[in-house]
């Protein structure tokens, strides 16, 4: 198929299949996602962290971790682009290699809390009741909580590394996930495809799964994109404290911490790991606000 | 943000409750979320994968030893008796002991949280008297270079890592600049000479009439207060912004331009009016989020808060110490929350119904 001919399948007047209505209704919302320049910005920067993630062997000339203290603390320049730390290691690499890390930790916490959040939420709403009231105040509960505190103490019990922050990250962040799916739930839970769908006999299982969920995804996702932020601001902060990823992890926190000491000679040992937090702290904010804006007209402005 | 929105109609076709049922309301909505706090907090102390025996006694421990500690704790009851019975000692305002300080730990947490309420004070007031403005400032000229300017500096301000930007400020007015004092609340030369009033140092060396400590103790606070309410005024110049758009657009506002009110009475006197009880909630949330958030920003500037106590403590596998100042902080948290969501639910006429 020729792109014009792409273009005029993706913008018909009538869908012919369920397929191509699909597909029309990413693309009119990519559409005017393009028009968003910050939003655009935000993409850029995200999908830049991806492939410099995917293509970190080949970038690198190290693995960031073996140390070579004859290469201590120098300064950026054209050997090493971001000069080296404390133990020789280049910073560059590292910072690459970290950008694992960081996609790692997003992407850990986005799945164990987007599913919870789902079935919490939308068993809530579509149930309603005692079932809605029960798992209303415990998710408020847990909205009402401080994140990094609580964080902070489970990370205490479980112990301090990576794994144990994420699951810490992850039980403090679940609920406005229920919150979401719950609202939309109860707005689509009595519309006539639903009742459609029941009169053919379809279960209540089925019924959530392949109808309500669904529905719930768009505002589940954008609101995940805008706390993608937070979670990773999160880690680093526990990596910072050094209750998150431990030595020598190059995750982007801790390197911060490793540098604090050297902050006032070599100034950048800890200073590029925190703009490299920054940057993608703040591409994901930037593509929260744009897929908010595609996804929810009413709350742009 | 949550707390504000999430009070949806739960009365579908009940009349519209009273003022005094809705307090009872919150405040039922309160305590049970402070039973929810304290369940897990109690969940983390007790029930985890960490024997909270073995943390006392160490793995060399006899039997005999071990045994003896396990009754102590009352490890042996049921789970709800040993629950009931942490509430119980909560309410006493009994936290613990803490194993770092040998003092009990909420003793030790009155005399930390003062340095933290301190920050969290000047940061908002900070972030109110220059986010407010620039959120106004920026909705009045929605569009234009002010407008993105407010934009970014507000995205900026929510996407930096508060640890790293109290470093580089450190660097930059401490280390270069020479503008402001370095880490602590107070030049070592000053230490332990202003009594103690109120544990607030700014206000204490005022009381006692020593103006250079005090002079001395602001130039401390200055910077981390500025780095901590950096966050406050991103979050409150972005949603003054939003209020106030939603304000500006309004056929009211209309009128009024048509009668020939000067622009600045509209802004001011119609528009912002209407906004403030929606910042008052906006403010006491960033209150809230800003006394947990000054962990981090205590830690680089080695202020002496309940931030860097909970976080020592951690070090040093002081549980009590951690959990007494989670509970301790958790409960602000949570009241300060409840709090502002009361006034708004009792204030805003359109939610009074």
């Amino acid at each position: 198929m020729s792109a014009a001919s792409l273009r005029a399948w993706l913008l018909a007047e009538a869908p012919a299949s369920r397929w191509q209505a699909r597909s029309q209704r990413v693309y009119l919302g990519w559409l005017a996602f393009r028009r968003n320049p910050i939003a655009m910005l935000g993409l850029v920067i995200i999908a830049g962290l991806v492939l410099i993630a995917l293509l970190a062997p080949w970038i690198t000339g190290t693995d960031g971790l073996q140390p070579n203290l004859a290469n201590r603390l120098h300064p950026p320049g054209a050997a090493h682009w971001f000069g080296t730390d404390d133990l020789g290691r280049d910073i560059y690499d590292r910072i690459i290699w970290g950008s694992r890390i960081t996609l790692y930790i997003v992407g850990l916490v986005a799945i164990i809390v987007v599913p919870i959040g789902l079935v919490i939420g939308i068993i809530a709403g579509y149930v309603g009741g005692i079932v809605d009231t029960v798992l209303m105040r415990v998710t408020d509960i847990f909205l009402a909580f401080p994140r990094l505190i609580l964080a902070m103490a489970f990370v205490a019990v479980l112990g301090p590394g990576l794994g144990n922050a994420v699951l810490a990250i992850a039980l403090t962040t679940w609920s406005p996930f229920a919150r979401i799916a719950r609202a939309e739930a109860l707005t689509i839970r009595h519309s006539e495809f639903i009742l459609a769908a029941q009169v053919q006999g379809v279960g209540t299982a089925g019924i959530l799964a392949r109808h309500v969920t669904p529905l719930c995804l768009s505002s589940v996702i954008v609101r995940l994109t805008l706390d993608m932020a937070g979670i990773i601001l999160t880690a680093a902060g526990l990596g910072f404290l050094g209750l998150g990823a431990q030595p020598p992890t190059p995750e982007w926190g801790a390197m911060i911490s490793l540098g604090r000491q050297y902050l006032i000679d070599q100034w950048w040992v800890p200073t590029v790991p925190g703009i490299a937090i920054l940057v993608v702290s703040l591409g994901f904010n930037l593509l929260g606000d744009g897929l908010r804006d595609v996804f929810d007209p009413k709350s742009g402005s | 943000m949550e707390s504000a929105s999430t009070s949806g109609p739960a009365v579908g076709g009940l009349p519209p409750p009273s003022a005094l049922a809705k307090l009872a309301g919150v405040l039922a909505s309160l305590a049970l979320t402070f039973f929810g706090l304290t369940a897990v907090t109690f969940v983390i102390g007790r029930v985890m994968p960490v024997d909270p025996v073995l943390a006392i006694v160490g793995d060399r421990a006899s039997d005999e030893v071990y045994q003896q500690v396990y009754l102590q704790l009352g490890l042996d009851k049921p789970i709800y008796i040993q629950y009931l019975r942490y509430l119980g000692q909560l309410f006493e305002g009994d936290l613990g002991t803490s194993i770092m300080t040998a003092q009990p730990v909420a003793e030790d947490i009155l005399r930390f949280f003062p340095a933290t309420l301190e920050l969290a004070t000047i940061a908002t007031l900070l972030g109110i008297f220059v986010g407010v403005p620039m959120g106004v400032f920026a909705a009045v000229h929605q569009g234009r270079w002010p407008d993105h300017v407010v934009r970014i500096v507000a995205l900026l301000g929510y996407s930096a890592p508060i640890f790293w930007l109290g470093m580089v400020a450190l660097l930059v007015f401490y280390a270069n600049l020479d503008w402001v004092s370095g880490p602590g609340r107070l030049d070592v030369f000053y230490d332990g000479i202003v009594e103690r009033v109120t544990g607030i140092l700014v206000l204490d060396a005022a009381l006692a009439g020593e103006w250079d400590i005090m002079e001395n103790a602001l130039s401390h606070l200055v910077l981390p207060a500025s780095i901590l309410g950096t966050f406050a005024l991103a979050y409150i110049a972005r949603m003054t912004r939003s209020f106030m758009l939603d304000q500006l657009s309004q056929e009211y506002i209309l009128t009024a331009r048509v009668k020939g009110i000067p622009e600045s009475q509209v802004i001011w006197r119609h528009a912002f009016r209407n906004v403030l009880v929606q910042l008052i909630t906006i403010i006491g949330l960033t209150y809230a989020s800003l006394l947990e958030g000054s962990v981090l920003t205590e830690t680089v500037f080695s202020w002496p808060g309940i931030g860097q106590y909970i976080t020592r403590s951690l070090f040093n596998n002081d549980m009590n110490a951690v959990l007494g100042g989670t509970i301790v902080v958790g409960a602000c948290f949570v009241g300060i929350n409840m709090f502002s969501d009361l006034l708004y639910r009792l204030v805003d006429p359109r939610v009074r119904g």
